[in-house]
């Protein structure tokens, strides 16, 4: 796999189809697998993590040969960074010392991290709200991994992992939301706190400062113990719809008593992004955030949604200095930003008709 | 749990149990600085960004390690208050060797001790072979260290036997 050539394609998970994809941009859910015979990553030599990785890579290929597996360790630094832009990677992951990689399936649906936190740490990501798929083939990789791999498991805990918060079934189940109108109606705070107090996680994307990457949400699981992964991807199934409808009636609220505001404020930002000569990620992704919004609201209609999912994740550093090839400090990456985004919203539809 | 905001003195509303990055930490957070917190990305918890005098650290303050936290694993060495410094434990068997230490914290986590849900195919009878190997080579050395020569003898062949990989 030639990383440079990821830079012109992306993710199925970015492709904005599927249940609710107007709101919902993905569900995944990861699984944490150790070894039985060797100790946890932050405990292992050297040596260890070089035979977890050769056990584990081998019985990869066994599983899926179109699983392509990338040895993060010899990567250089800009690409290991463009993989976890592409949330292919953890931080984690990427900052890790010796032994480790990633297999990686066709349309990153599918990855799988070797010397992680845990010794493998399952994904599976699917577009729009896809919990049951998602569920399916990530069970079956399991089963299939679990044929020539012997797993850390314990009768009463279940499996074992390095942090006990993630013990018993491994799992995190968690569906990315876009909640613009909850965020600037400030509605959100009230639906965080109903989903903390039944025990859900709500996290950006990824991002700096304060603002959450382009009003992005996770709302994933905590509890691993005690609960069956059907019952923990019910609990979250059950959830999302809820905040899904809040975000609904957020929009048709603004759309009812501001709409001269929110057109204008749609507009602006498209013709920011259509026309600056240098912008910052965290103002691309808070502008991209509102043009998201005001092609769902019908209030832009020449631009498709998922060109939007893909500009979030090209216009972070490490993909912008792959596009050009080189590497820019900050104040050459919001000059290439700007021209990126200038050129790519040209070819829009607008220019073709 | 703390009442106050751990980053200011308002009172908390929020209570977050994070589950990243090994730490297990707890955070209480007004309404205001629960949407700085979540404002961070995803799968990353702000465990090293916490603010000074944060809650994070305060059940782990600094006093003498107890007997209990200075006892280490066999087979990966790690102690009890190395885990509680890191958040992550050292080997699979460190589930067994702590056992005591750390149901309770689990039990904290998860509200619960009892997994439930997908269990391997094969592992049953290798995490029963597993637990069983633990408990046999710490017969062995009591047996070693009270000079009872024919009890170890019977119980290292029983060792050896385990050891061998069962049929797949
Ligand atoms: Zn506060
Ligand atoms: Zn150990």
């Amino acid at each position: 796999m030639n990383l440079d050539d990821l830079t012109r394609t992306s993710g199925e998970w970015l492709r904005g189809t599927g249940s609710e994809s107007d709101i919902v941009m993905c569900s995944r859910i990861r699984l944490a697998r150790n070894l039985a015979t060797y100790p946890f990553t932050n405990r292992a030599s050297r040596g260890d993590k070089a035979e977890i990785e050769r056990e584990v890579r081998t019985a990869i290929a066994r599983v899926d040969p179109q699983l392509h597996y990338l040895d993060v360790h010899v990567l250089n630094p800009l690409d290991r960074q463009f993989l976890v832009e592409r949330q292919l990677i953890s931080r984690e992951l990427m900052t890790a010392e010796g032994p480790r990689g990633v297999a990686i399936g066709p349309e990153e649906n599918v990855s799988i991290m070797v010397n992680e936190e845990d010794h493998l740490r399952l994904q599976v990501m699917h577009s729009g709200l896809s919990l049951h798929e998602v569920w399916e083939r990530i069970n079956q990789l399991d089963d299939a991994l679990e044929e020539s791999l012997d797993f850390a498991f314990h009768s009463q805990l279940g499996y074992l992992t390095a942090c006990p918060t993630n013990v018993g079934t491994g799992i995190r189940v968690g569906v990315m939301l876009h909640l613009p109108a909850l965020v600037q109606s400030r509605e959100i705070e009230k639906v965080f706190r109903a989903l903390h107090k039944i025990n859900l996680a709500v996290r950006g994307l990824y991002g700096e400062g304060t603002q959450a990457f382009g009003d992005f949400y996770q709302i994933s699981n905590q509890q691993t113990l005690g609960k069956s992964e059907a019952e923990t991807i019910r609990t979250i199934n059950d959830i999302i719809p809820q905040v899904i409808e809040y975000e609904r009636r957020a929009r048709k609220e603004l759309l009812e008593n501001r709409r001269q505001n929110l057109h204008d404020q749609v507009s602006r930002a498209y013709g920011v992004l259509k026309t600056a000569h240098q912008i910052s990620s965290e103002e691309t992704m808070h502008l991209l955030s509102s043009v998201r919004m005001g092609i769902n609201l019908g209030l832009i209609d020449d631009l498709e949604i998922p060109t939007v999912n893909e500009l979030f994740i090209h216009t972070q550093p490490a993909h912008l200095q792959k596009i050009q090839g080189r590497h820019l400090e900050v104040d050459d990456r919001n000059v290439a930003r700007a021209q990126y985004l200038r050129s790519r919203l040209a070819n829009g539809r607008h220019q073709a008709n | 749990m703390r009442e106050k905001c751990q980053r200011c003195s308002k009172p908390a509303t929020y209570h977050i149990t994070d589950i990243e990055r090994g730490k297990v930490s707890e955070y209480h957070f007004c309404d205001e600085h629960v949407r700085q917190h979540l404002a961070q990305p995803a799968g990353e918890a702000s465990s090293a960004e916490a603010e000074p005098g944060g809650a994070l650290k305060a059940p782990f303050k600094a006093k003498e390690p107890t007997r209990a936290e200075r006892q280490s694993c066999p087979y990966c060495q790690i102690t009890f208050l190395e885990f509680r410094n890191s958040g992550r434990l050292g080997c699979p068997h460190d589930y067994d060797v702590f056992r005591d230490e750390l149901l309770p914290l689990i039990e904290n986590i998860h509200d619960e001790t009892r997994h439930v849900g997908k269990v391997p195919r094969r592992a049953p009878q290798s995490s029963l072979r597993h637990s069983e190997l633990i408990e046999l080579r710490k017969r062995l050395k009591q047996a070693i260290e009270v000079e009872d020569y024919e009890t170890a003898a019977q119980l290292r062949d029983q060792i050896k036997s385990l050891e061998t990989p069962t049929e797949r």
